[in-house]
């Protein structure tokens, strides 16, 4: 066990306790709320061998969500998806240095930063809400939360990530 | 056949993708179907348990809320006690324990309440150890809540009126025309009451409450008052929109109550059909 997965283990048990106990409770305008539990997906180390790990993992944290919120596997099924996408994500904002795995969220320009945030933030949110209101005749709310649940999402990720770099020693 | 073992080797953590996407998927669906016992819910001891050691810090903070609620109860039930006093001469006893007609009031705290999403439930902090158990109305001094839709040992899952599932009988009060209260996931205080025909005469501000056909609510718990209305695609029946009593983003405490006649009444329903 190196300091890496223990970090990993708090960051995941701080993100779902954090999300399920304030972040869904804060209904900004009445509906929105920040979903800033994916981070642990944004923020994972970038290892192409570990992959499944990975993809497990994310599961994980989205079912744990669920079985808070009693949304049968919106947040699994979510999750799931983004961790799956996130290196063509990362290879399209990036470029070719993804390649050498030196990338830190913490140390990427803002742009670059923003763009893949935002990227990751707007699909997840996107099948988030396309699973849970399920109806074609409500599109328009599902775009409208996906669209504000966003903005406030990448908000507090932007204003966070500063806060999880790990002191230098 | 060594091509197909390298193939799904080669693409692994695609199909693990696939696999946990699936398995999420069913979770999902499993959801939408109406009542049906879900796997992933809150009633579980870990998500109960956390979600009442925070409900015992933050429900101080509301305590004066609280309080006025249960003063404005108390004076209602007071008032509906001396007037009975005045109407009936004092020889009569009532026997409490027929209050109701064989219905049974538990209490419980909300330890957990969503109203901001289309497919809400609340947490409440009794279970199958208290004898809350699957399909028992919940009800608060103002108005309904919802169904019990899972338990689990200590904690159980109300399905909220704000639920797109949910579909609960009730009646107009003064014509006792019936039909469906459902919600279309738009307005937090605003439920519809479909099926009424268009023969009922109805006005904005008449008062709908819950019809007494269904076993889960007795006749008569307050639901709301008409907002709007009007008639559907076929012209037959209308659709009304109804302003609900209880205000749904602020509960803390709430009544279960029970059918003592369910057994009996789903008997008798069941040797109907068959």
């Amino acid at each position: 066990m190196n300091s890496e997965v223990i970090l990993n283990i708090a960051r995941f048990i701080i993100l779902v306790f954090s999300q399920v106990l304030i972040f869904n409770h804060i209904d900004f305008l009445g509906y929105i709320n920040p979903y800033i539990y994916i981070l642990f997906i944004i923020l994972y180390p970038i290892r192409k061998e570990e992959k499944g790990q990975f993809l497990f993992l994310a599961f994980l944290i989205g079912f744990c969500v669920d079985f808070f919120s009693d949304s049968g596997g919106i947040h699994a099924a979510a999750s799931v998806s983004i961790a799956y996408i996130r290196p063509i994500v990362l290879k399209f904002v990036f470029g070719n240095i993804y390649e050498y795995q030196i990338i830190k969220i913490s140390n990427t320009a803002i742009g670059q930063r923003i763009a893949y945030l935002s990227i990751i933030i707007l699909i997840h949110h996107l099948i988030l809400f396309g699973l849970e209101i399920f109806s074609i005749s409500h599109i328009l709310s599902i775009l409208k939360n996906t669209l504000f649940s966003s903005i406030f999402t990448i908000f507090l990720c932007l204003l966070i990530i500063p806060l999880l770099r790990k002191p230098k020693t | 056949m060594q091509n197909i073992i390298a193939f799904f080797l080669r693409n692994r953590n695609f199909f693990l993708f696939l696999a946990l996407l699936s398995l999420a998927l069913i979770f999902t669906f499993q959801s939408h179907s109406y009542h049906k016992s879900k796997f992933v819910n809150s009633a579980n001891w870990i998500t109960g348990g956390v979600y009442e050691s925070m409900n015992n810090v933050t429900s101080y903070f509301n305590l004066k809320k609280q309080n006025k609620i249960l003063v404005e109860e108390n004076k209602k039930l007071r008032n509906i006690l001396f007037s009975i006093q005045e109407e009936i001469p004092d020889s009569i006893i009532k026997d409490s324990t027929h209050f109701l007609n064989g219905y049974k009031i538990r209490t419980a705290a909300v330890i957990k309440n969503s109203y901001n999403r289309t497919k809400n439930y609340l947490t409440l902090d009794k279970g199958k150890k208290d004898s809350v158990l699957q399909d028992q109305g919940v009800i608060t001094s103002r108005g309904i809540v919802g169904i019990i839709d899972n338990n689990s040992r200590n904690y159980a899952v109300v399905q909220s009126v704000l639920n797109s599932l949910s579909e609960i009988n009730a009646q107009l009060k003064n014509t006792s025309h019936f039909g469906t209260l459902k919600w279309d996931a738009r307005d937090q205080n605003i439920v519809q009451l479909t099926d009424i025909p268009d023969i009922a005469p109805i006005a904005v501000g008449d008062t709908i409450i819950t019809g007494g056909r269904s076993s889960i609510f007795p006749k008569g718990v307050p639901i709301g008052t008409i907002k709007s209305y009007k008639l559907d695609i076929s012209e037959n029946y209308y659709i009304i929109n109804v302003a609900l009593f209880n205000d749904m983003t602020s509960i803390e405490h709430v009544y279960i109550i029970e059918n003592l006649n369910l057994d009996e009444i789903k008997q008798l329903e069941n040797t109907v059909n068959e």
